[in-house]
């Protein structure tokens, strides 16, 4: 079981952890939602707890909570421009369908 | 795909509910637009990554420009191209000290001044409205949809009319203004001043063009404005002017071409730039006639042909500590804002001044328009939980009524937080008075003539009676921004006249109303057929998603439940080929909410499957 960011990815998330001047990583999960079932939780880490799953990236911890992995697992972070706008993408392997935007999923 | 966001832990937001909230800092020479990304406020740039947009609106041929576009064109089309706007905000021709500095053709109009443009006459408020448009369009474009709340901020000194103003041109422009804020406190926010301790700030704003210095009391997470002042023809450019001077004298040059003069003055400002960073600054230029330009200027020549611009700057310094009664050594920490503080004999006299190093970690330039983005982010509701606070401002300048005698009663005393309501009793002066004139004044002198009058009314049908015996009771409010309304109100008799005012600068409500009109004129029928193609394609979204897990899970839902969501499935087709996109919205809406528990149900299978050891992917076909 894996979760990985791209070197892109990494390199902003640790930027931004560097500016906002704490924090050990960066948290990803999933939560249900309305119908589309699933969204994804993308968030700073400051602290794991003793169950969590956490991997290391191009430096940057990746904390999962393991309600989460399975959902997530072999997911890639990626981090996008689009035109004036950025953002972070999840490249899931796991998703069948999602919403138009992205922000849900079901698998 | 939208573009996901990092959130601070356990506010991730909803899908869909993040809200775009931005914060607008309207420079009297350049302004921003910031917004918060990631936790982290930023700057939006434009397509070539430059953070500022002159604050420049050009009525030409082909339409209005705005920013570096309309700057480039100010040369050849001076009446039509409109700079310095916000030095007319809320004036009016009276109001100008010297109207002949502008190269405009200026319209008197009661209340605020008019400039005749290509486009036809224009208020001050019209042309920030275009500004503010361009960077409302930036914002949209740069977080990927419509803005849902704005944050924009005004000199500490800025008077009720100059605020009303503002707020009218934010309205004009489309973006749902939450609050007005003072740039001073802006700048202390961005610094997160307003969680550090209680204790006395000083904001030294050295501008393209202004100089401002407020002093500011936090105390229970207010700012309290103790003192402002400032010197409004003093900033940066007159630093570009010194090099200006200099080279001509060093270079011996004869009188210059405009188009000469254009070019030193831009070669000037570089070296200017460039002797923040470096000791000494080539200046290498050639001229019309072939005459080349080479010279050296350094630091210590900068700093000493302009010494005196910047003890220009400590005078008003020095005033506004005097007013608030503190002495530089009270002061707890000092913020730097405008590009101009990055040379540094200013952060030298400043840290000389106040006996300690200024604050320039953050942009200086940029620092407003983050600290109006942090706050932008907290109204508008996106940072919930711990910190649900909410920054107060206070009003700058004392708010009454005249009184007999042309004296003034002050009815809010200045630095009064708001919103505040207060209200006081008066009376009439003769016997059998029926009607009483209520005049509204804001300053901090006694007499009328030395205040600042905002509007009158009047309060008629008063009963007769003696005089002194009927009560009249006069309330002021100020509301979150910082606009006045007044009412007056006969409360002996029961029978009670009531009437508001709200400060006036000319332009009367159906102006407003006008103005709006025209803007919506255009923007309505592309509204509402944005809304409605959001809508189906919510619509459609759900719709989809509701299928597929349907038909991935069908065996989760009993034969009742699967009949509602069948009837709500169809209630959202139907509406789907209408056009009424606020039906379709909140049939899409219970359609989302009467598929939660299924959505549950299919998580925990999810779940139990996952633990059970087998792959995901293959259990969900």
């Amino acid at each position: 079981m894996a979760v990985t960011l791209t070197p892109a990815a990494a390199q902003h998330v640790s930027a931004f952890l560097s500016k906002r001047g704490k924090g050990m990583g960066l948290r990803l999960g999933v939560r249900t939602t309305g119908c589309s079932g699933l969204a994804y939780k993308l968030e700073y880490a400051d602290e794991a707890q003793p169950e969590d799953v956490t991997f290391q990236s191009h430096g940057v911890t990746v904390v999962v909570d393991p309600k989460s992995l399975p959902y997530l697992d072999g997911t890639e972070l990626d981090f996008a421009r689009e035109g004036l706008n950025e953002g972070f993408k999840f490249n899931n392997p796991n998703v069948k369908d999602e919403c138009g935007c992205g922000e849900s999923f079901n698998v | 795909m939208a573009l996901l966001q990092i959130s601070e832990p356990g506010e991730t937001p909803a899908p869909h509910a993040r809200k775009r909230a931005v914060g607008i800092d309207l420079g009297t020479t350049n302004s921003l637009v910031a917004t918060v990304r990631h936790g982290l406020a930023v700057v939006l740039p434009d397509g070539e990554g430059r953070p500022l947009v002159p604050s420049i609106v050009r009525y030409g041929e082909e339409g209005v420009t705005t920013g570096y576009a309309a700057m480039a064109r100010q040369s050849v089309d001076p009446h039509n191209t409109i700079v310095s706007v916000k030095r007319l905000m809320g004036r009016g021709l009276a109001d100008l000290d010297d109207d002949r500095r502008f190269p405009y053709r200026f319209v008197d109009a009661p209340g605020m001044v008019r400039i005749a443009t290509r486009a036809g006459v224009k208020s001050p408020v019209e042309i920030s409205a275009d500004l503010l448009r361009a960077l409302r369009e930036r914002a949209e474009v740069s977080l990927g949809g419509a803005v849902d709340g704005a944050v924009v901020t005004v000199p500490a000194y800025f008077d009720d009319a100059q605020r009303q103003a503002t707020k009218d041109a934010a309205r004009l422009a489309g973006l749902p203004i939450l609050r007005l804020i003072n740039e001073p406190t802006a700048a202390a926010i961005a610094y997160g001043l307003d969680n550090a301790s209680e204790g006395v700030y000083a904001v030294y704003d050295l501008g393209g063009g202004t100089f401002d210095i407020s002093v500011l009391r936090l105390s229970k997470g207010v700012f309290e404005v103790l003192a402002t002042n400032g010197d409004a023809a003093l900033g940066g450019d007159d630093f570009d002017h010194r090099v200006f001077c200099w080279i001509i004298e060093a270079g011996r040059l004869p009188p210059l071409s405009p188009a000469d003069a254009r070019l030193l003055l831009v070669k000037s400002r570089a070296a200017k730039e460039h002797l923040s960073e470096h000791d000494e600054a080539p200046i290498v230029a050639t001229l019309s006639d072939g005459t080349r330009i080479d010279l050296t200027i350094t630091r210590d020549i900068f700093t000493q042909i302009s010494a005196n611009l910047v003890a220009k700057t400590l005078a008003p310094v020095k005033r506004a500590l005097r007013d608030a009664r503190l002495a530089p050594a009270a002061v707890k920490g000092v913020v730097l804002v405008g590009g101009a503080t990055r040379m540094p004999q200013v952060r030298r006299a400043v840290a000389e001044l106040f006996g300690q190093p200024p604050l320039t970690n953050l942009d200086p330039d940029e620092v407003v328009a983050l600290g109006a983005a942090i706050q932008a982010n907290k109204l508008v509701g996106n940072r919930e939980g711990n910190d649900d606070w909410l920054l107060l401002d206070v009003i700058p300048l004392s708010l009454g009524i005249e009184t007999m005698g042309g004296i003034v009663e002050k009815i809010i005393p200045r630095n009064s937080t708001i919103p505040v309501a207060r209200a006081q009793e008066f009376t009439t002066f003769k016997e059998g008075q029926s009607a009483m004139s209520i005049h509204v004044v804001q300053g901090e002198r006694e007499r009328v003539s030395d205040c600042r009058s905002l509007g009158r009314f009047e309060l008629r049908g008063i009963p007769a009676m003696a005089a002194g015996a009927a009560r009249i009771r006069v309330a002021f409010e100020v509301d979150a921004d910082g606009l006045l309304e007044v009412s007056a109100r006969e409360v002996t008799s029961g029978v009670a006249a009531q009437i508001t005012v709200k400060p006036s600068y000319g332009l009367s409500d159906g102006e407003i109303a006008r103005m709006l009109q025209e803007s919506f004129a255009h923007a309505s029928a592309d509204m509402q057929a944005r809304a409605l193609a959001e809508a189906q394609v919510e619509a459609d979204r759900v719709v989809d998603a509701v299928r597929t897990a349907l038909a991935a899970d069908g065996d989760l839902v009993d034969a009742a439940e699967r009949a509602d969501i069948n009837e709500a499935l169809a209630a959202v087709a139907r509406l789907r080929e209408g056009s009424d996109a606020a039906a379709l919205r909140s049939a899409t809406e219970a359609l989302n909410r009467g598929t939660e528990p299924f959505a549950a149900r299919r998580m925990d299978r999810g779940v139990a499957r996952a633990l059970t050891g087998r792959r995901v992917d293959a259990l969900s076909d």
